[in-house]
């Protein structure tokens, strides 16, 4: 069976290959540094299984120190490269055209395909990918047929995608690894009880005594708690069980699937307002090289807004049985 | 009480801008140890938890893909693509975009999309050279507004558009926790409550984006005035 091991492989191999480019990058100013991030990352992704849960730790936190001690350098481009690079591009422009566009639909593609076709596909009695990943195990697949469809079509060699990923996450910084550590401190977080204070604390000291006031605290409560957690799942079940299921759905007799449905995409608007959902705010804000960290969750914010008055309006109308 | 004294650093250390790598580390070690893990405890807690959660990061493995076709233009085709279509703004093309990736999510299609498989090397290029068929070359402030209007378009949308569809985690998640406390409902009558938000979102966003037009004009004049 393909598992997420085989994954990690590849995505150690890529990892390696960006810190060795980086450390061979002259006009990278902190190359050292740059280079021992980017081999810790592919050191967890090849041997996480096999050192102990300390060792992790013990990458993570090196990773986090060389992050906020002076952070990771960043190579920069020669007035003749730049010059070399654009006459690149107009040439494979004028030469390959719209035909351009198709490697980059072939990732999605496949991941969609992959998902569909992969999860019930069996070869002699065993799954041939493990069914819970099979987007994930796909997308991998994807990218390895967008490459080889695309080093012809562009006429270049292997070394040229990994050059440029390692430009790229010169660009994304140690900000491409955030996700995963927020991920991780929500484990210790489940594992410490913080959950559980928050959601006593809000249910003992905000009172609560109309059907209004019940919908608006618990999906705010849910908006609130994502933005600390930076994920509705993790608010979600406490916030349901503090208030959701207490307050909204026993005392003021509201119909549970409406009340949990609607409880969600007001977590769903905090997700869209905090820097904890790192992925989904502060990545693209790198990956688009913006100068201010925070300007998606700016362009979000008006948007998510209105969406929690919204859902807190349609729960009020809807939920509770006249 | 004690637990809480991790988000208080995750807080603080948000406002005060410090590297948020090192405030998220440094906050799940006070809360281990406020919670009265030993120190050896709470960095192998992390790192487990660090192990178990290294698919989030598999996302890059498109990186290659993305970079190698950006060397060869992909983002002047794109470009190329939005200057052939007149009349196409930075609004109404990202409004086309909410649509259609609210509507691929409703039916499951989360995979198509992407903060780095769209949005950098397609939405936001076509996005930007919308406007600068409008209005010529782009200054930073305008640039930078319209990739991060490009990139919160693709979230908005998948937030509201994926709970339709009765197979997502949340929707999993709502009724695996209402089955634990006493309660059975079916995945569609979770599903379907999710119509009415995402039908305001659409409206809300796409009134948004639709005078996102005038406010990229007005931001032009008061740079050029």
């Amino acid at each position: 069976m393909i598992t997420l091991s085989y994954v990690y492989l590849l995505g150690g191999a890529l990892f390696t290959a960006v810190a060795i480019l980086s450390g061979l990058d002259p006009s990278n100013p902190k190359r050292a540094r740059t280079t021992v991030f980017w081999g810790l990352m592919a050191l967890s992704l090849l041997l996480g299984d096999r050192i102990s849960d300390f060792g992790n730790g013990l990458i993570v936190l090196a990773m986090a120190i060389l992050a906020g001690t002076g952070g990771l350098g960043k190579g920069t481009l020669t007035p003749v490269a730049e010059a070399e690079r654009q006459a690149f591009r107009q040439d494979r422009g004028a030469r390959i055209g719209n035909w351009l566009l198709a490697p980059a639909l072939i990732v999605p593609t496949t991941a969609l395909t992959g998902t569909l076709l992969l999860k019930d596909l069996m070869v002699g009695g065993v799954h041939l990918v493990d069914p819970k990943q099979a987007t994930l195990i796909a997308m991998a697949f994807g990218v390895l047929l967008a490459l080889a469809l695309a080093l012809p079509l562009i006429r270049t060699t292997p070394l040229v995608p990994l050059q440029e990923a390692r430009r790229l996450f010169d660009t994304v910084g140690w900000s491409a690894i955030l996700p995963q550590a927020l991920a991780a401190l929500g484990a210790v977080f489940a594992l410490a009880g913080v959950g559980k204070v928050i959601g006593d604390l809000t249910a003992t000291y905000i009172p609560a005594h109309s059907p209004l006031a019940a919908a608006a605290l618990y999906c705010c409560g849910m908006a609130g708690f994502t933005i600390l957690m930076g994920n509705a799942f993790a608010a979600f079940p406490i916030m349901t069980a503090g208030i959701g299921l207490p307050l909204v759905v026993m005392q003021f007799g509201a119909d549970p699937a409406v009340v949990c449905a609607i409880g969600m995409l007001s977590g769903f608007c905090g997700t869209l307002m905090t820097p904890m959902a790192a992925n989904f705010n502060l990545v693209p804000a790198a990956l688009l090289e913006l100068p201010d960290r925070y300007s998606v969750i700016r362009a979000q914010i008006p948007t998510a807004l209105i969406l929690l008055a919204a859902n807190i309006a349609l729960m009020t109308l809807f939920a509770f049985k006249v | 009480m004690l637990t809480l004294a991790g988000i208080a650093i995750i807080a603080i250390g948000f406002v005060a801008g410090f590297n948020p790598l090192l405030v998220v580390t440094v906050a799940a070690v006070v809360t281990g140890l406020a919670a009265g893990l030993s120190l050896h405890e709470v960095i192998s807690a992390l790192g487990k938890a660090f192990n178990d959660n290294r698919y989030v990061s598999m996302v890059w493995l498109v990186l290659p893909v993305i970079g190698l076709l950006e060397r060869a233009g992909l983002q002047d085709r794109a470009r190329a693509l939005i200057n052939r279509l007149a009349n196409t703004t930075t609004g109404s093309l990202l409004i086309a975009y909410f649509f259609l990736r609210q509507m691929a999510a409703a039916l499951g299609l989360t995979s198509l999309g992407g903060q780095a498989q769209m949005v950098r090397p397609l939405i936001a290029p076509m996005a930007e050279a919308a406007s600068e068929a409008r209005f010529g070359p782009l200054p930073d402030p305008v640039r930078h507004q319209i990739r991060a209007q490009a990139a919160a378009a693709d979230n908005i949308a998948l937030f509201f558009g994926e709970d339709i569809f009765i197979a997502m985690a949340s929707i999993l998640l709502i009724r695996g926790f209402l089955a634990g406390n006493g309660i059975e409902v079916e995945p569609f009558a979770l599903s379907v409550w999710a119509i009415p938000t995402a039908v305001v979102a659409l409206l809300v966003h796409g009134v948004r984006l639709w005078r996102l037009d005038r406010q990229l004009a007005r931001m032009m004049q008061g740079i050029n005035s």
